[in-house]
């Protein structure tokens, strides 16, 4: 049976990609056999909280432990996230794509 | 500021080492930012229109209010070597330090587009077109708005809903 890995999805309020991101996450839990509500969600409202989780801009979604688009040199801070999809736009939300490879990683 | 207010006048430094405001033709005023994924997704976009406009007397003005201290890729040397680094940009990027242009407009988001008319009357607010995502869109609603005062008619629409980061307000 496949490891059912911890999906966090953290968020701060003043950016509004929340709602967008967590659909694309929970449609990739879905294809990938996960129950898309296993999701647990963490608001990230100050920025002692987000030093702490080296929070680099919402949303960031960390699957195992791991993130779904690691950015090493990207500044600690509340700010929106700023993705890069496969085509090579700049996004606010990560690349479905990269989402679901995350997950298959984690349940290998 | 509603649609149909006077703008209130401007100036402000520009990464080009010139001062620059609304002139007396029609001005696209553009809050937006070096650091916020909706800003960068519309930004060729709303190159373009600056291109597609400047034989057309129209004005673009990209106006960067965020606080850099807390934002520092939004610092005016951020603004400069941004623009360098693309080669120069066919509008100018102006930096409010004191954000009291972006207060004054009442600008919410990074994008946030005002269309002013000759007169300095505002005549469009909002996004540049209905979808980030979507380069097809081509800043539709922005475009529109400058077709509608070139040919002497009301934007249709004259406001829509700015999508985008808050603008980040000095603490």
């Amino acid at each position: 049976m496949s490891p059912r890995p911890c999906i966090e999805f953290l968020w701060w309020e003043g950016c509004p990609s929340t709602e967008k991101a967590l659909e694309l996450l929970r449609e990739a839990m879905t294809t990938e056999g996960l129950d898309p509500d296993a999701v647990t969600m963490r608001e990230v409202p100050t920025a002692d909280d987000a030093e702490r989780e080296r929070f680099v801009g919402s949303p960031t979604i960390r699957v195992g432990g791991r993130e779904v688009a690691p950015a090493e040199h990207e500044p600690v801070g509340l700010t929106c996230r700023v993705y890069r999809l496969r085509d090579g736009r700049v996004s606010p939300t990560p690349d479905p794509r990269d989402i679901r490879d995350a997950i298959r990683l984690a349940t290998k | 500021m509603n649609i149909g207010d006077t703008a209130p006048p401007f100036e402000l430094p520009a990464t080009d080492g010139t001062t620059q405001g609304p002139g007396a033709t029609p001005t696209a005023v553009v809050f937006t930012c070096n650091h916020c994924p909706y800003a960068l997704a519309w930004h060729e976009r709303l190159l373009d229109v600056a291109r597609d406009y400047a034989g057309r007397g129209v004005h673009v003005l990209f106006v960067n209010p965020n606080d850099a201290e807390r934002y520092p890729r939004d610092s005016f040397e951020a603004m400069r070597e941004r623009v360098e680094a693309d080669g120069g940009w066919p509008a100018h990027y102006l930096r409010d330090e004191s954000q009291d242009v972006a207060r004054g407009f009442g600008a919410k988001t990074t994008p946030d587009v005002f269309v002013l008319d000759e007169g300095g009357v505002l005549r469009y607010r909002g996004a540049p077109d209905a979808d980030y995502d979507d380069a097809s869109q081509s800043a539709a609603w922005l475009r529109g708005a400058l077709d509608a005062l070139l040919e002497g008619r009301d934007p249709e629409p004259v406001e829509t809903e700015p999508v985008g980061c808050s603008v980040k307000w000095s603490q």
